[in-house]
C-alpha cells in the first residue's frame, strides 16, 4: 500500500456558526473497509455530504481542510463529479424506480445503447437500448456482490434485501467505481439478509473496491472493518484497526462523555407498579414500535432512550392514541383502551409531544387558549353555565390559569393575549408543560422536551419536571434522544432498539452499558 | 400618529378604501340627485337580505374548511322549506316559521352528506365545495320539474307540472320581517326593524355558539387539528358539526333574502349566490381561516353599501349602466384580493 485511495484532512464545517465538524482527517487504502460510527448528529452524514459535493455544503459555506483522491486534491462541486471520480453511495432510503426491473435500474442513464440511422437525423438521444448488452452489466454487477438475483425481476416485486443489493450493484456498475459509501445499508435488512451483504462487502473489498460502512449496529462494524473510525461531535475521536476491539469498546467511545451525574436524591416512594405496558406495538411512520414491554412505578420519572428512528417516539405517540396501536395497556390496574385520544386522557394521562409547532401548540392563538383548551375539553373546566341551558367559555378562569402557569414555569410573554407563534422555542416548550400540567394528569409523557431549546430553558423545563415529580408525586415517563439528560432526573432508564426494549437500567449505571444496548447488541436482553 | 398607524394596520387598507369610497358615494349622492334617504332604506334592506347568508360561512372558517362555496347545498335546502310550505299553504308569519323548520330539516340532512364528502377531502374544500354547489343546483334543477308540486301558484301555467322560474311571495310571506309593526320610519328613511332584528338574533345565536365547548372545539380543529385531536377532540366531527351549522344558516339565509326581495326563485338562481356572500365575509376582515360576527357585519354593511351606491350614483354621473358590471369586478376582485393574503386577518 504506498499511498492511500482517499485522505481526508483537517475536515471542518459550520453550519450558521454551530460547528458540526471539526479537524476531521483519516485515510482509506485500496480495498478497505472503514466503519465509521457516531450518535446521531455525531456529523456523519455533513462528512459524507462533504465527500459528495453535495450542493447544500456549498450552499451553507462550503467547507475546510482538503479531500485528496490517489494523492490529488479534488474539489467535488455536485454529486455527479464525485461519480465521475469513481465514489459510489448507498443511502439509507432505497432511490429504485419500483416499475422498473433491477436491469433497468443499474443501467439507469448508463444504457447500453446501438445504434440506428435515426441517430444521423437526431443524434444520440435516438438510439435504442441494448437489452441483452444490459441484462448482462446488469449480471456482471450481481455476481461481483455474489449474491443471486434475476437481473429482470420488478423491484417492486422484490423483497428488501434484494432492492438493497441492486442499489449496490448500479454503484459498482460504473466501470471506475473506487470507493463506495453504504449508508446504514443493513437497517432494513434481516439478519441472514445482512450477513450476505456484509459478505458481499468484503467480497468487494478483496476485488480492490474501498468501502465507509456507517452503521449503528457496532456487531457488524467490527465484524467487517479493517478500520473504526469514531465521530463524537463532529470530531474524530478514536481511529483504530478493528481487529481486538470489543463492542463494548466502541459503545463507550461513541457516547463516552465525561458527565457528572447530579446526585440528588432519587428515592421512591412507593414501590408498586402504577403503569404496565405489554407487547405494545405501534405503527408510526419511521418511529414503528415492534413489542415492548415495560412497567413504571408510581411516583417514578421513567426514562426511554435510543437512537433516532428505533421507535423510542412510538411508545407515548401510540399509547395516546395519535398513531394506530395495539398491545395492553394497563394504569392502576385498568385497562387502557388504545386508538382512542380522548379516553385516554380522560383516564388520568397527559401528553407533551416532540413536535411542539405540529401537534404541541394552537400557534394562532392566545397562550390562555393553548395552556386551557385540552382541560376545557376533556375536564369540562373552564366554562360558566348560563341557565343550565348551555355553557360558555370562562375567559376569566382561563386568563388566571395562564396567568399562574406564566409565572410558575416563568414563561417569557408579554401576556396572556400574545399569540403562541411569537414565543421563543423554549417558551413555547413551557407552554406545552402548562397545558399538560392543567389536566392535573395522574401519569404525564413528555417526548423530548428540550429538542430545539436554548440551555437556560433546558435547565427550566427539566427542574420543573423534577419538581412536579417530587412535590405532587407525578409519575413521569419522558422519552429524549440525550442521554445524559435521561441520566440526570430519571430513576430507570429503558433502551429501545429496534422497536424494543433493549434493556433497563438505573440512572446510575455506566454509560458504556448504556451505549451498549443502543447497538443493537444485546437483542436478547428482553425487559429487565 | 401611532395610534393611526396602529389603527390602519388593525382595520386593514382594503375595509378603509371601501369605507371612504362609500361615504364619497353617500357624500356625493345629493350632488347628482340621487335622494339619500331611500338610499339609507334599500341599504339596510339589502343588509338585513343578505348578512345571514354570509354569518352562514363563518362556522366552516372557524372549523377549518375554507370559505364555503357550496353555500347553494344550504340554499336548496331553503327552497325546499319555503316551497313544501306554500305547498301546504301556510301563509305570513306562521308560513315564515315553518318554512324555517323544513329548512333546519332539511339542511341537516344535506350538510350531514355534504360534511361527509368534505371530510375525504381535506385540505381541498374550496375547490371540491364549489363544484359540489354547482351539482346540487343542477340536481335540483331536474327534481323541481319531477317533484309533485300541485298549487297552481308554484306549477308552470299551461303544463300544470313543474315549478316556476321564479314564484311571488305576495301572498305568503313576503316582508313579513321587512314591513310590520315593528317598522320605524324617520323621514324618508324606513328602517326594518323586524328583519335586523332577526339578522342579531342569528348572528347572536352563532356568537354564543362559538363560545361553547363545541364552538371552541371547532376552533382549535381549525387552527391546529393535530392540536385538537392530541387533545380528544374528534376532527371530523367538528367539521361535520360545522358543516350542518353553515347548511342550516344558508338555509334561513336565503328565506330571509326571499321574503325580502318577494320572490322564490329556482332552478339555477342559487348557482352564483355563494360568491356575493364570500366576498362579503372578506371585505369585512376574514380570511380564509379566520372569520368573526365582526367581519360578518361590518363586511356586508360596506358590500352591500357598494352595492347599492356605486350603480345609482355612477349611473346618474355617467349616464350609463354599469351597476353589473362594478358588482361583479368588486365581489370577484375581493375573493382573488383575499385568497393571496391567505393568513393575514383584520380584527
Amino acid at each position: 500500500m504506498s499511498e492511500p485511495l482517499l485522505s481526508l484532512k483537517n475536515i471542518s464545517k459550520e453550519f450558521y456558526g454551530n460547528r458540526v465538524l471539526e479537524d476531521v482527517s483519516f485515510t482509506i487504502n485500496k480495498g478497505e473497509i472503514i466503519g465509521l460510527v457516531g450518535e446521531n448528529g455525531a456529523g456523519k452524514t455533513t462528512l459524507m455530504r462533504i465527500l459528495f459535493g453535495m450542493p447544500v455544503i456549498a450552499e451553507t459555506g462550503g467547507f475546510g481542510g482538503t479531500i485528496e483522491l490517489e494523492g490529488t486534491p479534488v474539489v467535488f462541486t455536485s454529486p455527479f463529479d464525485a461519480l465521475d471520480a469513481g465514489i459510489g453511495m448507498v443511502h439509507q432510503e432505497f432511490s429504485l424506480i419500483p416499475g422498473f426491473t433491477a436491469t433497468e435500474n443499474i443501467t439507469l442513464n448508463r444504457e447500453s445503447l446501438k445504434r440506428n440511422f435515426m441517430c444521423d437525423i437526431f443524434g444520440e438521444r435516438m438510439s435504442i437500448l441494448d437489452r441483452a448488452a444490459m441484462h448482462n452489466r446488469a449480471q456482471a454487477a450481481i455476481e461481483r456482490l455474489g449474491v443471486k438475483i434475476d437481473p429482470e425481476t420488478l423491484v417492486s416485486e422484490m423483497p428488501v434485501g434484494h432492492k438493497q443489493f441492486t442499489e449496490i450493484a448500479r454503484e459498482i456498475d460504473r466501470k471506475q467505481v473506487k470507493l463506495l459509501v453504504l449508508d446504514e445499508p443493513t437497517a432494513v435488512l434481516t439478519e441472514s439478509e445482512a450477513e450476505i451483504l456484509l459478505a458481499s462487502i468484503r467480497n468487494l473489498a478483496v476485488q480492490g473496491i474501498s468501502v465507509i460502512f456507517i452503521s449503528h449496529r457496532l456487531a457488524e462494524v467490527t465484524s467487517v472493518a479493517d478500520k473504526i473510525v469514531v465521530l463524537r461531535d463532529g470530531k474524530v475521536v478514536k481511529e483504530t484497526p478493528a481487529k481486538n476491539v470489543t463492542i463494548r469498546d466502541v459503545a463507550g467511545w461513541m457516547v463516552g462523555r465525561d458527565v457528572k451525574i447530579e446526585s440528588h436524591e432519587r428515592t421512591l416512594v412507593e414501590n408498586r407498579v402504577y403503569l404496565s405496558v405489554q407487547n405494545l406495538w405501534v405503527d408510526m411512520p419511521g418511529e414503528t414500535v415492534r413489542s415492548v414491554s415495560f412497567d413504571v412505578n408510581k411516583g417514578e420519572i421513567f426514562g426511554i432512550g435510543g437512537l433516532a428512528g428505533q421507535g423510542k417516539l412510538g411508545i407515548p405517540n401510540g399509547i395516546m392514541g395519535l398513531f394506530p396501536a395495539g398491545g395492553k395497556v394497563l394504569l392502576d390496574d385498568k385497562e387502557l383502551p388504545l386508538n382512542n385520544a380522548r379516553a385516554v386522557l380522560e383516564a388520568g394521562l397527559a401528553f407533551v409531544s416532540e413536535d411542539r409547532r405540529g401537534v404541541g401548540l394552537l400557534l394562532d392563538e392566545s397562550l390562555d387558549w393553548n395552556i386551557a383548551f385540552t382541560a376545557m375539553q376533556i375536564k369540562n373546566q373552564f366554562l360558566t353555565s348560563i341557565l343550565n341551558l348551555f355553557s360558555l367559555r370562562d375567559a376569566k378562569g382561563m386568563t388566571k390559569l395562564a396567568q399562574e402557569y406564566i409565572q410558575a414555569l416563568e414563561i417569557r410573554c408579554t401576556g396572556v393575549k400574545q399569540k403562541a407563534k411569537e414565543l421563543s422555542g423554549g417558551n413555547q416548550q413551557k407552554v406545552c408543560l402548562a397545558k399538560a400540567f392543567a389536566l392535573e394528569p395522574k401519569l404525564l409523557f413528555v417526548s423530548e422536551p428540550t429538542r430545539g431549546i436554548d440551555v437556560g430553558a433546558k435547565t427550566i423545563v427539566l427542574d420543573t419536571l423534577r419538581r412536579y415529580n417530587k412535590e405532587y408525586g407525578m409519575t413521569i415517563v419522558m422519552v429524549s434522544s440525550e442521554l445524559e439528560e435521561l441520566r440526570a432526573i430519571c430513576h430507570r432508564i429503558a433502551i429501545v432498539d429496534e422497536g424494543r426494549i433493549a434493556g433497563i437500567l438505573p440512572y446510575s449505571a455506566a454509560i458504556e452499558e448504556f451505549g451498549y444496548l443502543m447497538s443493537g447488541s444485546a437483542k436478547e436482553g428482553g425487559a429487565a | 400618529m401611532k395610534w393611526l398607524k396602529d389603527f390602519i394596520t388593525d382595520f386593514g387598507w382594503p375595509r378603509i378604501i371601501i369605507a371612504l369610497f362609500l361615504m364619497a358615494l353617500f357624500i356625493a349622492a345629493p350632488f347628482v340627485g340621487v335622494k339619500l334617504g331611500p338610499s339609507f332604506t334599500d341599504v339596510f334592506n339589502r343588509f338585513g337580505q343578505n348578512a345571514v347568508m354570509v354569518l352562514a360561512l363563518v362556522p366552516m372558517v372557524q372549523a377549518g374548511c375554507g370559505l364555503n362555496f357550496g353555500l347553494p347545498v344550504g340554499i336548496v335546502a331553503g327552497l325546499l322549506g319555503a316551497l313544501i310550505t306554500m305547498q301546504i299553504g301556510l301563509t305570513g308569519f306562521t308560513g315564515f316559521v315553518v318554512s324555517i323548520v323544513f329548512t333546519v330539516f332539511f339542511g341537516s340532512l344535506f350538510g350531514w352528506f355534504y360534511a361527509a364528502l368534505l371530510n375525504r377531502v381535506k385540505g381541498e374544500e374550496m375547490t371540491i365545495s364549489m363544484y359540489i354547489g354547482f351539482s346540487i343546483v343542477m340536481l335540483f334543477s331536474i327534481l323541481w320539474l319531477v317533484l309533485p308540486f300541485t298549487k297552481p301558484t308554484l306549477v308552470m301555467g299551461y303544463a300544470g307540472e313543474g315549478l316556476r322560474r321564479s314564484i311571488s311571495l305576495e301572498n305568503y310571506w313576503r316582508h313579513v320581517l321587512n314591513d310590520n309593526a315593528l317598522t320605524i320610519q324617520i323621514g324618508s328613511v324606513i328602517f326594518p326593524t323586524g328583519l335586523i332584528l332577526f339578522v342579531a338574533l342569528c348572528a347572536f345565536f352563532m356568537f354564543i355558539f362559538m363560545r361553547t365547548k363545541t364552538g371552541t372545539a371547532m376552533t382549535a380543529v381549525g387552527s391546529n387539528p393535530d392540536y385538537a385531536r392530541a387533545s380528544g377532540v374528534s376532527i371530523n366531527k367538528m367539521r361535520t358539526s360545522a358543516t350542518i351549522i353553515s347548511t342550516i344558516f344558508g338555509g334561513i339565509g336565503i328565506l330571509v333574502y326571499q321574503q325580502s326581495f318577494g320572490f322564490v326563485q329556482v332552478y339555477d338562481a342559487p348557482l352564483f349566490m355563494a360568491f356575493p356572500a364570500i366576498s362579503a365575509l372578506l371585505i369585512g376582515g376574514a380570511s380564509v381561516n379566520k372569520a368573526s360576527i365582526v367581519n360578518v357585519i361590518i363586511g356586508t354593511l360596506l358590500f352591500q353599501g357598494m352595492l347599492t351606491m356605486t350603480p345609482s350614483v355612477i349611473n346618474s354621473m355617467l349616464q350609463t349602466d354599469m351597476s353589473e358590471v362594478i358588482r361583479i369586478i368588486v365581489s370577484n376582485g375581493m375573493i382573488i384580493y383575499a385568497l393571496t393574503r391567505k393568513t393575514k386577518v383584520a380584527k
